[in-house]
């Protein structure tokens, strides 16, 4: 493939994905280790909601709005997961599983009874995004990446993901102490004068950041892949916290570029005409990864840990 | 804080010496559901004891020093460090939780762990310095664990584990330690080893106050005990406190006289 075709075409979906994908798994780490892996999943279905109602409320279905939207959802969620976990005094993953199926199913009649057929806003949307269509029609090639005015015409989704991206890990280095000893020992940090609230909130909150953008530009169902799959296959090969969030880096690129290429050209390989959903392909690499990893990675179990009476 | 705030509350604090104590905790009342779990406990520790909290299973022991850390919200209740407001002396108080209270399958080293009890000089981004990483070794070695540094936690025994625990509060260089069960099920070296770093800490004028659960091992271990079943029921030196009928009076018909018997 020459560059008049891939920097246009495939560049932006790529550099989108990617980033979707290591904004989503850097925070997936910490709620992993929190117990609390599902938030990302309960994100990701509540910000349907946000979405439709910022609809309604604007009849525009321009970005800012709809991220506004979202992030409001997901923050109503994160307070309703809180209010039913202590006022039920139930766990907190099936806090989670009431609040975010209650939401996404509201969302999805919401949808059905609003007219959003002149825009596409459409539940299938939502769950696999169109990582295909993000798209650069302004490129001819490698030296538009140094072209100020073919830049201008980068699809703006990139600009946001490529920036929540950076956010996310500035965020995850600068409050790494804090996040890790909260994560380890939260009894203790309280002891020590850390914030554990506000730490465990601001986690929660980095990921919803991460969660809206992503859901934005490629859907729900690699949100949910990203905050799980990487950080989990990961764990199995190292047992460092530092190395850990970096080999979540490295699976999560691994499955946005090779699920992107195989959505692409795999079916075309395998005889078929059409190609398949990147969205769904990425998140479908990721399950691979996390499955190899749990066959294969060398921690996956607590081998030479002395065995207790 | 001042002395009048306690008093108009109604509880005895009178010398100067009470108040200046490590740790005072004067009416504490904590409840986490409809009844209290801690009802209007009086306490104060002083320099250069040694005092095991003793009272059956839920009788609110570990709930008390949690309350004293301000871990657990109490429903009311004072408590002061050196006649400080206990929030403001973080620096100088070192907690060893529960064992059982984490994960250790946690992905980090034994080095890290220890390493986190000087997060109050590490702050968010300085950098580990040649000093730092002394008193961490330097920790790991009074409690026998040096030549563990680099293991993964995941890889220790259950006293190993609480070795490390013991080692990350010394890494703290506090001058109050508060242990909730340091020797819950951890083999006799590690016991030994544990109660002889806290004497060398009474020694040195600390204030050291444990959760213990052994009735037999408490009057050879700690020189004052602490009897508590949601309420006070004694306080004082082992040869004070520690008598037969406090203790019925703590566990009520829970205590078997066999072990009474082996306790006394």
């Amino acid at each position: 493939m020459t560059g008049a075709e891939f920097v246009p075409l495939s560049l932006p979906p790529l550099v989108i994905g990617i980033c979707a994908a290591i904004a989503c798994a850097v925070p997936g780490n910490f709620l992993l280790l929190r117990k609390q892996a599902l938030i990302g999943d309960a994100i990701s279905h509540v910000v349907l909601p946000g979405i439709v109602l910022a609809f309604l409320v604007t009849g525009t279905l321009s970005a800012w709005p709809m991220m506004i939207g979202a992030g409001i959802a997901a923050l109503v969620a994160v307070g309703l997961i809180e209010a039913v976990r202590r006022l039920g005094r139930i766990e907190p993953g099936a806090a989670m599983g009431v609040v975010f199926t209650a939401m996404f199913a509201g969302g999805v009649l919401l949808l059905e009874q609003s007219d959003t057929s002149s825009v596409h806003l459409d539940v299938e949307h939502a769950l696999y995004g169109n990582l295909e269509s993000l798209i650069w029609l302004d490129a001819v090639g490698w030296s538009s990446v140094f072209d100020p005015e073919a830049l201008a015409g980068m699809p703006p989704e990139l600009w946001r993901m490529v920036i929540t991206t950076l956010v996310v890990l500035v965020m995850c280095v600068l409050f790494w102490r804090p996040l890790k000893l909260s994560t380890f020992d939260e009894g203790f940090a309280q002891t020590i004068g850390l914030p554990v609230n506000l730490i465990g909130l601001g986690l929660v909150v980095t990921a919803a950041i991460a969660a809206v953008a992503a859901f934005d530009a490629v859907g729900s169902i690699i949100v949910i892949a990203m905050f799980i799959c990487p950080p989990a296959a990961a764990r199995m090969m190292t047992n460092s916290l530092e190395a850990q969030v970096l080999w979540s880096v490295v699976f999560a690129t691994v499955s946005a570029v090779l699920g992107y290429v195989l959505a692409g050209y795999g079916p075309l390989w395998l005889g078929f005409e059409n190609a398949v959903s990147a969205a769904g392909m990425i998140a479908t690499v990721s399950g691979g990864i996390l499955a190899l990893a749990a066959a294969f990675g060398p921690c996956r179990t607590r081998s030479g840990a002395p065995v207790e009476a | 804080m001042s002395l009048d705030l306690i008093t108009t509350e109604g509880h005895r604090v009178t010398s100067s010496t009470e108040f200046d104590a490590p740790l005072a905790i004067r009416g504490l009342t904590v409840s986490y559901g409809e009844k209290p779990a801690v009802f209007s406990v009086d306490a104060t520790f002083h320099p250069g004891e040694m005092t095991a909290i003793i009272g059956p299973n839920g009788a609110g022991k570990s709930t008390l020093l949690k309350a004293a850390l301000g871990i657990v919200k109490p429903l009311s209740g004072l408590i002061s460090a050196w006649g400080q407001p206990m929030a403001s002396e973080r620096a100088r108080i070192a907690y060893v939780p529960q064992r059982a209270s984490v994960d250790w399958d946690f992905p980090t080293r034994v080095l890290d762990v220890v390493m986190m009890g000087q997060y109050r000089s590490l702050g968010l981004l300085r950098r580990v310095s040649g000093a730092h990483r002394k008193i961490t070794l330097d920790s790991l070695a009074r409690v026998g664990m040096e030549s563990f540094a680099s293991r993964q936690i995941g890889q220790l025994s259950g006293g190993q584990q609480q070795r490390v625990f013991l080692a990350r509060a010394l890494a703290q260089e506090a001058d109050l330690y508060l242990l909730d069960e340091p020797f819950a099920g951890v083999d006799a070296a590690t016991e030994k080893a544990i109660i002889s770093v806290l004497q060398e800490l009474r020694a040195a004028g600390k204030t050291v106050v444990a959760v213990h659960h052994d009735l037999a091992t408490a009057p050879e271990y700690f020189d004052r005990v602490f009897l508590i079943n949601t309420t006070r029921i004694a306080e004082g030196t082992v040869a004070e406190a520690f008598t037969q009928p406090n203790l019925q009076a703590a566990y009520g018909g829970r205590l078997a006289t066999a072990q009474m018997g082996a306790a006394i």
